[in-house]
């Protein structure tokens, strides 16, 4: 039954990516292997197939920003700072990449009836779960969000049409739309209070979210939110590439109990938390 | 024959000022939009569609409902539906038109439309969505004005049309079930991940569409001395009665499968809407769309119930009545809780309401107001070549 699914899913992947763009067709062989639960689509003798190309993700140890009030903070400043986001007076306008919410509120499938102190108290970093098999992909309709070969999911601004299909298919809530331009200002107030030249700003009635620091991790850097955890305590963010058994993320998600969020959607997101 | 809808009374023109008017204000509100932004509406980052598409989901039902009077006149012979077969493919057009008009007030980016032709992508609904759409408006458009401009000649429609004709039969039930399928496919929003979305979207247009046009056709039957006859009115009952209690037996389904599984995610946007919902992080209670959802199934039940009433007594004034009450119910179902009430609770499980602003609901006045103009000339139209195709069967 599920291969039959797969198989229809591939094949209907592979129009999809005939008609769109043939970057796509590389991503999309990606698309179906990967890390997860599901059995993968080659063969039908139900064994996983082995994950190929690079897999970018990232495991954020909770524990270590719990101990550390303020460091969440600051990793969303370095990010918004350096990408434009814009602060906006009005709450419906609210722009995003990286943010903290309450245990209960990240992760409301693992959420229970009697948590102990430290969960309940917990500040969780939410961002893009950056998922191997992205449903905000799936719905765009002209391919202005799609998969990078690094399996990260990306926004091309510039073909986005702003129907906000994605907004409604993401589960986690990780997207944000300029409802206005983000470049005015009122009261005097710039909406960007220090521009970044290095980074371009977005126009209005476009989706915009986190891309994982692609400009950067092409240069062998890491993100700036995971140099900026890590610049407070050392391991409280890991970068790397999933996909590569040898790799410091790799070996820490053999070592230690990690949790994904909401895991039964089949998303198979790239963000793995330590709690 | 397009001359016939430069001939009217005051009634006529008065009712056309009007809507060129609400047009009028319509364009300028969204003028004022397309300068401002989106941010120019109550939509928000949690709550990213708000009553344009809703709108326009309900709409697709309404030009579906058209189905409902084309297809026993042409697949079953069903001679009494004469008179207001056109109607039904009109009523699409002018729905499936309100449609487009609302997509293209809710894109961010309105010059960029044609990036989804541009960039094809059949991975996604809205894509398909696109194609049916379209598809309906041409055939709705092609299948009418050649039955219309046949029987302005007085002769019987040619055959070639008649595939067109059977195409468009599937092809209603196809534009109802994409839309549903935009909602239904998304993983993580429970209240639309359901498999009878796209049958009780169904179900709910068969019974508003015609009953709208049994509305019309009974205004216009004061108005225009225009009757669709008696006959034709009580098999609109039985369509309308009938559609519109499966629905009810559908959000039933609904209902027991949220309340007796107990889980939470299937029962959150049911609370929210029937009864109101607790925000645990904030304690704030959020109900402001319990009174439109109870008012919405008791003007159901009560249209379904004077319906058969009216049909009995023969009241034509009770009948329009339980037509409008219908009508009114599963606009509101749809065109309010379904696609609002799907973004609560948020991702994060928290809530956030929206209220239209003023420019919003100004922009869909000006929409509908559209769509009333368009769907007035062509009834103007069509009740002025049935008068004299008429006429000339009794003279000869």
């Amino acid at each position: 039954m599920d291969n039959r699914r797969r198989k229809f899913l591939k094949l209907a992947g592979l129009t999809a990516a005939a008609g769109v763009a043939v970057p796509m067709l590389g991503s999309r062989a990606q698309a179906v292997s990967g890390h997860g639960a599901a059995p993968a689509a080659h063969g039908n003798d139900g064994h996983e197939a082995a994950p190929t190309g690079v897999r970018q993700g990232l495991v954020i140890d909770s524990g270590k920003f719990h101990d550390n009030p303020g460091l969440a903070e600051k990793c969303q400043k370095v990010c918004h700072d350096y990408h434009n986001v814009p602060k906006f007076p009005n709450s419906k306008d609210e722009i995003k990449w990286i943010w903290t919410d309450k245990f209960p509120n990240v992760f409301p499938d693992h959420s229970h009836y009697k948590k102990d102190a430290r969960l309940s108290a917990m500040n969780i970093l939410a961002l893009c779960n950056h998922c191997d098999n992205p449903p905000c992909v799936r719905a765009c309709p002209t391919g202005a969000t799609f998969k990078n070969s690094d399996g990260v999911v990306m926004m091309d601004f510039h073909r986005c049409i702003g129907c906000r299909f994605c907004m409604a298919a993401c589960p986690y809530g990780a997207r944000s739309f300029n409802w206005r331009s983000p470049r005015g200002s009122e009261n005097g107030k710039p909406f960007i209070k220090n521009y970044n030249q290095e980074f371009p700003s977005r126009m209005r009635g476009v989706v915009e979210k986190c891309s994982l620091c692609s400009w950067r991790t092409k240069q062998g850097k890491d993100p700036l939110c995971v140099e900026e955890a890590n610049k407070g305590v050392e391991g409280a963010m890991v970068f790397g590439d999933l996909n590569d058994p040898h790799s410091e993320i790799s070996q820490i998600l053999r070592q230690r109990f990690t949790i994904q969020r909401k895991p039964s959607l089949g998303t198979k997101p790239s963000i793995f938390y330590i709690i | 024959m397009v001359d016939k809808v430069l001939k009217g009374n005051g009634l006529y023109w008065g009712w056309l000022t009007l809507l060129l008017m609400i047009m009028g204000a319509g364009a300028i509100a969204y003028l004022v939009q397309f300068n401002y932004g989106l941010g120019a509406t109550g939509m928000s980052r949690d709550v990213t569609w708000g009553i344009y598409i809703s709108q326009f989901t309900f709409l697709v039902g309404v030009a579906a409902g058209g189905l409902m009077l084309v297809l026993p006149y042409y697949l079953h012979d069903y001679k009494s539906f004469g008179r207001i077969t056109l109607l039904g493919e009109f009523m699409a057009i002018a729905a499936v038109i309100m449609c487009l008009m609302f997509i293209i007030a809710d894109l961010g980016q309105p010059m960029r439309a044609m990036n989804v032709i541009l960039h094809p992508s059949p991975n996604s609904m809205l894509f398909y969505d696109m194609i049916v759409l379209n598809g309906y408006l041409f055939l709705n458009v092609l299948c009418g004005f050649v039955v219309l401009s046949s029987e302005y000649r007085g002769i019987k429609y040619p055959n070639w049309v008649k595939p067109f004709i059977y195409l468009s039969i599937p092809w209603a039930i196809s534009i109802h079930t994409v839309t549903a399928f935009l909602y239904c496919g998304l993983p993580g929003r429970h209240f639309w991940l359901t498999a009878v979305l796209a049958p009780r979207f169904l179900a709910s247009a068969f019974a508003a569409g015609p009953a709208l046009l049994l509305v019309i056709a009974l205004i216009m039957k004061r108005t225009a001395n225009f009757d669709v006859g008696q006959t034709a009115k009580d098999k609109l009952v039985t369509i309308i009665g009938y559609a519109a209690i499966i629905n009810f037996f559908l959000l039933g389904c609904e209902v027991f499968v949220g309340y007796y599984s107990n889980i939470p995610g299937h029962m959150h946007t049911l609370d929210y809407l029937f009864f109101g919902l607790v925000d645990h992080s904030t304690g704030v209670m959020h109900n402001n769309l319990v009174p439109f959802m109870r008012a919405s199934v008791a003007m159901g039940i009560l249209g379904i119930i004077m319906l058969f009433i009216a049909r009995r007594q023969k009241s034509d004034a009770m009948l329009a009545t339980s037509c409008i009450l219908i009508f009114v119910a599963f606009w509101i179902d749809k065109g309010l809780g379904l696609v609002l009430g799907g973004f609560v609770p948020t991702p994060m499980e928290h809530i956030v309401e929206y209220v239209p602003t003023v420019v919003e609901l100004t922009v869909t006045a000006g929409v509908w107001s559209t769509g009333f103009f368009i769907l007035t000339l062509l009834y103007k139209l069509v009740v002025a070549v049935k008068r004299d195709s008429e006429a000339n069967l009794k003279v000869s």
